[in-house]
């Protein structure tokens, strides 16, 4: 079963002609809650392995269980956030099956009584073949809460899988860390799209726990984690295919590969007349491809049954509503709202603000006006020098070291001949090396315009008596040769200059103005 | 001397070392001096602490000596079943699987009564992870009934008893998950009490079955098993079932000894056929007794406890299979085959095949074919049903009388070996019982008198609604001192063996 991993692949085109993709998204996110699920242990990520432990979370014999208010708070504001119903009563359930990172050999999740149910997201995705963008609204089943389990690290093998490792240890710090699982109903008729949906899910649903505060969402940590789920079914059948579970899945992007991947793998599958085989399956960011794992045939019964150690969850009406109501702006009305202010009220093209929105400035942008800036130097700075920056930092313009007030500073420093776009560059570069204010920046480093007419006009002089050819051009009425001796002066000033006025200069010097 | 204070209650006990008649640790060195007597006979205890029990009662005396106001059990002596945690000694719960193991922290139960000042003088033999009725199913060898020491203390509480009742301790801490305190106490003439599930603390205590098992007292008159109730007792942030509300006056019950104006009923489905002679008739007599004390006597059917014990047997061992997987020899306990080639999952499969009991497998077994899918509706689901028409069956009894009685087992103390073949024997033990524990009621087992063909003790249980816990402890002893006064003298004074 395992020699599929070198399946053949049907073009991507070609798989779409004769086959509908069905898509499903399991995400588990683990939430940024003080503690533990079931104990007062930290929920933090690293620390020394076995460090924040207790009996509860080793479960240890004797030990109880005890439900975080916290955990439950969090896992109702989200499913609230993806417009769920929230259970009035529902228990958790012991989830049975034996490995040595579950402490128990059960896990504590939820089985058939969610807290959350019958929500929704919707997503946007551009339509490459010219639609434009177009919005799918996903459906999502459920949302529940459980206990994350430990971290098993394989030692001495060459993969650091558990198959040819001399020996493992286990890490306990992760075991019982609130986890909340949300799963999607099927996907249909996303067609070509059906990968990019995926993918713009997981951005959204990412965005929208970001908003809510209810985790780190850091999928290269493990903080939000995603199994996907694909079937191909035949055009026009009208009934749905055998579905894979591929995991691993580690970033937006795997999301993407690993749906384009698996349509092209179940093609190739069932153009050979094979049946596709339900089946847990690797997804290799190397490669791109996916691995078959366990067939969910061979799967184990999980016996679940409702978890005896803990009473029910009933939360009341009037506590939902209080966390509805504490609920903050979420990003698709925040959009809306965006959008509203910044093409209609400050003339952002719609281009400009799809760029914006993709690289997570629209609020940058907009602070940056409400703190003095016109839109269009907002735009420039954070998609200019400041996108540049975080690009070669690698991290987000949000976490740059620099405010949005910072930037209208140095916008209105321009805007007022202070400096110039060429200075303004070097104070931004100032004020993220952590040297403070633009001004401060400005005056630490020198940087002021020399508007001294003295020290200009002799810099003017200079570069007339250096350069007689170019001199000679502008005599001649070739204004435009001007920009080579404006050029030297700001060489000769460090760039200090005021470059219209020395231009403005180096004409009347020359009889030409 | 000493053997005068082993022979004392613990109320005797108590009141004795606060006065300044007699120590604490003479106390806690007259039951360890005992124990070193009669327990290689008895085998009560799994392990005695020794060192760690007179350093408690030096503690008590020195608090006395500075003038601290003590608890109503400081320097009492107590011995505590081997399922509850203890950081200072092993807990083994009768298994091989955690033989020798040291648990890191101690149960709240543990706690509470260090602070109470009791002293703790080891920990008791118990059927493995308290499933038996004998003791017979510890990997430690079994216990013996003081009164007989040919016959089972009962159990799984039977150390706990057998100590009680041989005169090792006057306290015990058991614990109850279809009857493993109240039958060792009416088979060993002792008062056992099961509290209202969530009564008192399960965090500590090492899971049978979660939904059932109650920590509860032994001892060998009413007042002394109230007081080690409230000192037990109470709301345990750390036990999500804990019950929030205040402890019944269960004391203030034992010393009011009344039962005029309460309306008593009797269960007919808890007797008749399969019950031994001697039983039924101290049982009617106890009734009897009752009535003679004021109370008013009716019949009350509850049709649906005949299938009390089925629905046990497939609710128990399937929160025993889930509770159990974590003795995988990953992180503690016996570890089997670990030779640095075979896989985790042999190591789990090596150490439980060679860890656990044959009871304890059966169990596991039953369990986990009960949960599985596409039987759970059957078996587990259903005797989940049926658990809740027994709790219904409660409720309209509790309806129409204050308290419910019945015999607690229904023959006396079985000779070792009888049932050890024989499981469904064994389960028959626990007919009475096991009602309260599927239905989270409080109960009481209090000694009614020998049984005449063999001379050996019955018990009576009483049965109170959720929460009434005082009803029982207030009934119970009515029927001891009636007893007493017509005896002339305590029951255990008519006691054969090392009872005596």
């Amino acid at each position: 079963m395992s020699g599929r991993a070198g399946a053949e692949l049907v073009s991507f085109d070609e798989a779409l002609s004769r086959y509908e993709p069905v898509i499903g998204l399991e995400t588990h996110v683990e939430l940024g809650t003080a503690t533990k699920m079931f104990c007062g242990c930290p929920a933090q990520f690293g620390g020394e392995p076995n460090t924040f432990v207790c009996p509860v979370c080793l479960g240890l014999p004797g030990a109880l269980p005890v439900a975080s208010r916290a955990a439950i708070e969090y896992t109702i504001r989200i499913g609230l956030a993806l417009n769920c119903t929230i259970a009035d009563w529902c228990r958790f359930a012991r989830k049975n099956y034996f490995y040595p990172d579950m402490p128990k050999n059960f896990q504590i999740s939820q089985y058939d009584e969610p807290l959350c149910t019958d929500g929704w997201l919707d997503v946007t995705v551009d339509d490459p073949d010219g639609g434009g963008p177009r919005q799918f609204r996903v459906g999502i089943e459920r949302v529940h809460l459980e206990e994350d389990t430990g971290k098993s690290l394989h030692m001495g093998g060459a993969t650091g899988r558990i198959h040819g490792a001399d020996y493992s240890l286990v890490d306990y710090n992760r075991a019982g860390i609130p986890l909340v699982e949300i799963v999607t109903r099927p996907v249909e008729g996303a067609g070509a799209l059906a990968p990019a949906v995926a993918r713009a899910y997981v951005s959204e649903l990412r965005d929208l726990l970001r908003a809510l505060a209810v985790s780190d969402v850091r999928m290269e940590e493990g903080s939000l984690r995603c199994d996907v789920n694909t079937s191909l079914s035949p055009r026009g059948s009208g009934r749905w295919g055998t579905r894979t579970e591929t995991k691993n899945v580690n970033s937006l992007r795997s999301v993407e590969r690993a749906v384009r991947f698996e349509i092209e793998r179940q093609a190739a599958v069932l153009d050979a007349g094979e049946q596709v085989v339900l089946e847990t399956r690797h997804f290799h960011e190397d490669t791109g491809a996916t691995t078959a794992g366990r067939s969910k045939e061979e799967a184990q019964d999980y016996r679940y049954f409702p978890e005896p150690d803990l009473v029910p969850v009933a939360p009341s009406r009037e506590w939902v509503e209080q966390i509805r109501a504490s609920l903050p702006e979420l990003p698709a009305a925040r959009l809306e709202r965006l959008r509203s202010v910044l093409l209609t009220e400050r003339s952002i093209s719609p281009a400009d603000f799809e760029a914006l929105r993709n690289a997570g400035a629209l609020d940058l942008v907009l602070q940056t006006v409400s703190a003095g800036a016109s839109a269009a130097d907002a735009r420039k700075w954070w998609l200019g020098e400041l996108a540049r920056q975080a690009n070669a930092t690698g991290t987000d313009l949000a976490d740059l070291p620099i405010t949005p007030d910072d930037v209208a500073r140095v916008a209105a420093l321009v805007a007022e001949g202070a400096i110039n776009d060429k200075l303004a560059r070097q104070v931004i570069e100032g004020v993220l090396a952590g040297e403070g204010t633009p001004d401060e920046v400005v005056a630490g480093r020198g940087l002021a315009i020399v508007s001294d007419e003295g020290a200009l006009t002799a810099a003017v002089d200079e570069a007339i008596a250096a350069n007689p050819e170019v001199v000679d051009k502008i005599r001649a009425g070739k204004v435009a040769a001007a920009g080579a001796l404006v050029g030297a002066v700001m060489k000769a000033t460090r760039g200090q200059a005021d470059a219209a006025r020395a231009r403005e200069l180096i004409l009347t010097r020359l009889g030409q103005s | 001397m000493p053997d005068e204070l082993t022979r004392m209650s613990a109320a005797g006990l108590a009141a004795a070392i606060a006065a300044g008649e007699v120590s604490a640790l003479e106390v806690t060195d007259a039951h360890l001096a005992r124990i070193g007597q009669v327990d290689e006979a008895v085998h009560a205890f799994l392990h005695v602490a020794a060192d760690g029990a007179r350093q408690a009662a030096r503690t008590v005396d020195e608090r006395r000596a500075a003038g601290e106001a003590l608890g109503p059990l400081a320097g009492v002596p107590l011995a505590l079943k081997d399922v509850l945690t203890t950081a200072d000694m092993p807990t083994t719960c009768g298994s091989a699987i955690l033989d020798g193991w040291l648990p890191p922290y101690d149960a709240t139960i543990t706690r509470r009564l260090r602070e109470a000042g009791v002293v703790i003088l080891g920990k008791t033999n118990m059927d493995e992870f308290a499933m038996g009725s004998s003791t017979e199913n510890s990997a430690f060898g079994p216990s013996h009934n003081p009164w007989d020491l040919s016959r089972v203390p009962g159990g799984s509480s039977g150390g706990s008893a057998a100590a009680v009742a041989a005169f090792e301790a006057p306290l015990a801490i058991g614990t109850d998950t279809g009857g493993s305190i109240r039958q060792p106490a009416a088979v060993c003439g002792l008062v056992g009490v099961k509290p209202t599930y969530g009564g008192s603390s399960r965090y500590g205590l090492v899971a049978f079955a979660s939904s059932l098992d109650t920590p509860g007292p032994l001892a060998r008159n009413v007042l002394d098993a109230a007081l080690l109730h409230e000192a037990m007792s109470g709301h345990d942030p750390r036990d999500a079932t804990s019950v929030d509300a205040p402890v019944p006056p269960v004391v203030a019950a034992a010393r009011q000894a009344d039962v005029s104006g309460l309306t008593i009923g009797v269960v007919p489905e808890l007797s008749g056929e399969g019950y031994q002679s001697g039983v039924l008739a101290r049982f009617t007599e106890a009734v009897e007794l009752l009535e003679s004390l004021g109370a008013k006597v009716v019949e009350v059917s509850c049709p649906h406890f005949s299938y009390a014990l089925p629905a046990y047997y497939l609710i128990a061992p399937s929160e025993c299979s889930s509770n159990l997987a974590r003795f995988d020899a990953m992180r503690y306990g016996l570890r089997i085959g670990d030779d640095g080639t075979a896989s985790a999952e042999e190591v789990m499969s090596l150490t439980r095949a060679q860890g656990f009991g044959a009871e304890v497998k059966r169990r596991i077994m039953l369990g986990t074919y009960a949960l599985s899918s596409g039987y759970y509706d059957a078996y587990y689901g259903k005797a989940q049903q049926v658990r809740t028409l027994i709790i219904r069956d409660f409720e309209a009894a509790f309806e129409q009388v204050d308290v419910l009685v019945s015999p607690t087992t229904p023959t006396t103390a079985f000779p070792l070996g009888e049932r050890v073949d024989d499981p469904i024997a064994m389960y028959l033990a626990d007919l009475c019982t096991i009602p309260s524990d599927l239905a989270g009621n409080a109960a009481l087992s209090v000694p009614c008198g020998l049984a005449p063909e063999d001379g050996l003790p019955v018990g009576l249980q009483i049965m109170a609604p959720v929460l009434a816990d005082d009803r029982v402890y207030r009934v119970g002893a009515a029927v001891e001192t009636a007893l007493d006064s017509r005896r002339g003298h305590e029951l255990l004074d008519d006691a054969k063996g090392l009872a005596r």
